[in-house]
């Protein structure tokens, strides 16, 4: 009974985000256009040739969705405030962890989206064959873990009096670990190097993942609460 | 919001008289102050030369203590952190920001010791090893938390948000600690434990050395932040009782 509660609302929360992204395309928009120009500038910025840019790539891309990211989260929360539904979603009667569920869901959704667009990009412009099936299930725990996170310091940040500027600060910090686990696995992914030497970086990516997971699970509730 | 409400009411409660300094304070920061004099002594006279890297290798002792007392004083962050979700009482956010801010200076006392330290023994200042680099993203970390509570004006949405923050902040901690465990690149010896295979400048201690060590590390990772803790705790109280006693003095 209150685990399909739960599911209902979580997807109640997603559905609502999901058809306001797909009526004013907000999120992706702002998120695809910035990380497509981000891509264009780290070309320009680091004339590769072919060996240095299997090395860079991996960097490249991550950098590109973390700060996409932000960006994405930041209007998230934004709305919610300005438009006054964070008050609505606080007054439902729904367990707390059940909208950061929603919320995590359609903030991962379409961060994932604008990721794999830029390893489509990136295999364009750069010629390094990113969209493989292990690059996918990095690109796809990395954006897990980064929007985990993010979800949860974006609420944060929302209610501070700086509020777009603080999020980068607190959450890069916090994130670096996953971008290491990220950047280091899809590398030697790229690479062609072995099973021993990129497995282990995925198993700490998926490690995090489910820490940052839970930790935005519990931790939510003591965050919107007012 | 109750709990608070009545610790406030007791605050500006105005035949409340200040609390002088508890003599258990005093004696005790006196008794830390005799036993860091004797480790400095002990640095200096008894622990012998280090063969490979002379007299600089005493500076390792504060390295890698105030490391310890960092890790014990951010840890009673998160303490302070839960038990403030927890019970709601503004002394447990009081105890976690003096935590912080106390192993935020030992953080840097870290810093700034281990950079002296390489400039001999890796001919350089600084070095993007993974070890220097999870401690300047420690550092930056507890800056971000600092900065988070500046951002928040009303009190309770601060120490509620800044508990979280300080909860997640941990984990740069435990990534200091690990990461020349699981990385492999790195050239930062390690203390506890086998150093990894291309560290630079490792130690082999000598029993007088270790004994060194073992006493600065129980004196910087227990005394050092209980004092200091207790200061800025009671230097949060006074805040406090001055913003209530100004509040109220408005209301007349």
């Amino acid at each position: 009974m209150k685990r399909t509660a739960f599911l209902v609302a979580a997807m109640a929360v997603l559905r609502k985000d999901a058809l306001s992204e797909a009526r004013s395309r907000e999120l992706v928009g702002a998120m695809g256009l910035f990380s497509l120009l981000a891509v264009l500038v780290f070309s320009f910025a680091l004339e590769l040739n072919r060996e240095a840019r299997i090395e860079a790539v991996s960097g490249v891309l991550w950098v590109t969705v973390v700060f996409a990211s932000i960006l994405g989260l930041n209007r998230s929360m934004a709305i919610e405030r300005d438009q006054g539904t964070i008050e609505a979603l606080l007054l439902a009667p729904v367990h707390r962890s059940a909208l950061y569920a929603g919320k995590l869901t359609g903030n991962f959704l379409f961060t994932v989206l604008v990721a794999l667009a830029v390893a489509l990009v990136i295999t364009i412009l750069y010629n390094v064959p990113v969209l493989t099936g292990t690059t996918l299930i990095i690109i796809t725990g990395g954006t897990l873990g980064f929007t985990a996170i993010g979800t949860l310091l974006a609420a944060m940040t929302v209610q501070t009096r700086s509020r777009e500027t603080l999020l980068p600060i607190l959450m890069l910090p916090i994130a670096i670990p996953l971008l290491l686990a990220s950047v280091r696995s899809s590398t030697y992914v790229l690479g062609g190097a072995s099973d021993a030497q990129w497995l282990p970086w995925l198993t700490i990516l998926i490690v995090l993942d489910v820490i940052y997971v839970a930790l935005g699970f519990i931790l939510f509730e003591f965050v919107i609460e007012e | 919001m109750s709990v608070s409400a009545q610790a406030s009411s007791h605050l500006i409660d105005p035949g409340a008289e200040v609390n002088s300094r508890p003599r258990a304070l005093i004696v005790l920061t006196i008794v830390t102050l005799i036993l860091t004099a004797v480790g400095v002594v002990l640095w200096i006279a008894y622990a012998g030369v280090d063969v490979m890297q002379g007299n600089v290798q005493r500076i390792f002792y504060i390295h890698v203590s105030s490391f310890a007392g960092a890790f014990v004083a951010l840890g009673g962050g998160v303490v302070g952190g839960f038990l403030y979700l927890w019970k709601r009482a503004p002394k447990w956010d009081h105890f976690a920001l003096s935590c912080i801010e106390v192993g935020f200076g030992l953080s840097l006392i870290n810093l700034f010791t281990g950079m002296v330290w390489a400039r001999p023994i890796w001919n350089t200042w600084w070095t993007w090893d993974p070890r220097l680099t999870s401690a300047a993203i420690q550092t930056l970390t507890y800056a971000a938390y600092f900065m988070l509570r500046t951002g928040i004006e009303n009190p309770d949405t601060r120490r509620r948000l800044a508990s979280v923050y300080g909860i997640l902040a941990f984990s740069t901690v435990v990534i200091t600690f690990i990461i020349i465990r699981i990385r492999p690149d790195t050239i930062h010896p390690a203390v506890i434990g086998a150093s990894p295979q291309n560290a630079e400048g490792g130690f082999e201690l000598s029993s007088s050395m270790l004994a060194t060590l073992s006493y600065t590390m129980i004196v910087w990772s227990v005394f050092v932040p209980m004092v200091l803790v207790w200061w800025r705790i009671r230097v949060e109280n006074l805040n406090e009782r001055v913003n209530a006693l100004r509040a109220q003095i408005l209301e007349k």
